[in-house]
């Protein structure tokens, strides 16, 4: 029995400090973002006129067609680790799958977003854009950092997504054990958090 | 119990949260095109904040979560506009 009882607690102190190595490395994802988020911000005081023309390229319906896909998948990963934590499998499985398809939605409008860009030769390194004013062509180049490098976040948090399904189904994420889950929805919305920043930042403030 | 037991979000309250949410983007987007010149950057980041505050208190569980880590992210957050404002102080005295 003592055996037991010290087992319960040390996967306790373990999920808590598995959540920690979370949080701090979501800190040091915040900081390389928001290094970027810096640098757009000093030259946006220094070419404000040039940073507006450039961002009306901008669609802002596909930006706000991704905010509604990234914040319904935030609520459905949410709502996934409330699933395990009631035994739910199936329920948590079905919502883990539409978290995926959300992402894929969201990748999906991006790939018609940078294409429709690419067909006018806006494109880092064209021809057409080194021709472009200097505040246009940096807010291009930081346009294509920002959401390129967000892009790589939704990828990488679409394998999380997968592996935790594979892992429920298997009941390897379960009722006691979910910390992976709990750590890759914490990722997921770290994913939504720069986006929440990036979409008025090159999207609506025209 | 209250320190021992996980907190498990209700899903009704995930939904609420995400209303929420949806109601503050839908306002980003009409105020951000009125056009007010200097003060819609401001709105913007102000409803931008306050979205991310509530992911990061309702979506995130940070708002079940132990003190030291919610002291951890308020730091986190104040050594980052710490960097913002330093850095716009040096550039405009530059």
């Amino acid at each position: 029995m003592p055996m037991s009882t010290h087992e319960i607690h040390s996967e306790h102190i373990d999920s808590d400090t598995g959540k920690l190595g979370m949080w701090i490395f979501l800190f040091t994802e915040l900081f390389l973002f928001g290094g970027l988020f810096l640098v757009y911000a000093v030259f946006r005081a220094k070419y404000s006129e040039d940073f507006h023309s450039a961002a009306r390229e901008l669609n802002a319906f596909i930006g706000t067609m991704n905010t509604v896909f990234l914040l319904l998948s935030s609520m459905t990963v949410a709502m996934s680790i409330t699933a395990v934590q009631k035994n739910q499998k199936k329920l948590a499985m079905f919502l883990v799958a539409v978290t995926l398809i959300l992402a894929g939605l969201f990748m999906m409008n991006k790939y018609f977003e940078w294409s429709h860009k690419f067909e006018f030769k806006l494109y880092p390194g064209s021809e057409v854009l080194k021709n472009l004013p200097q505040g246009e062509l940096l807010f291009f180049g930081l346009y294509y950092m920002m959401t390129g490098l967000h892009a790589v976040h939704v990828l990488i948090g679409m394998v999380l997504l997968s592996l935790n399904l594979v892992k429920i189904g298997k009941g390897k994420v379960n009722q006691e054990h979910y910390l992976l889950l709990e750590n890759s929805g914490l990722y997921w919305h770290l994913v939504d958090l720069i986006w929440i920043f990036l979409f008025p930042l090159l999207y609506l403030i025209t | 119990m209250k320190n021992e037991g996980t907190h498990i979000s209700s899903y009704f309250s995930h939904a609420v949260v995400l209303v929420v949410l949806l109601i503050l983007t839908t306002i980003s987007v009409t105020v951000t095109a009125w056009h007010l010149g200097p003060f819609t950057v401001a709105v913007a980041l102000i409803i931008a904040s306050i979205k991310v505050r509530t992911v990061i208190t309702y979506f995130m569980h940070v708002k079940y979560e132990s003190r030291f880590i919610k002291m951890m992210i308020t730091g986190v957050f104040v050594v980052y506009a710490l960097v913002i404002i330093i850095t716009f102080i040096d550039y405009y005295l530059r």
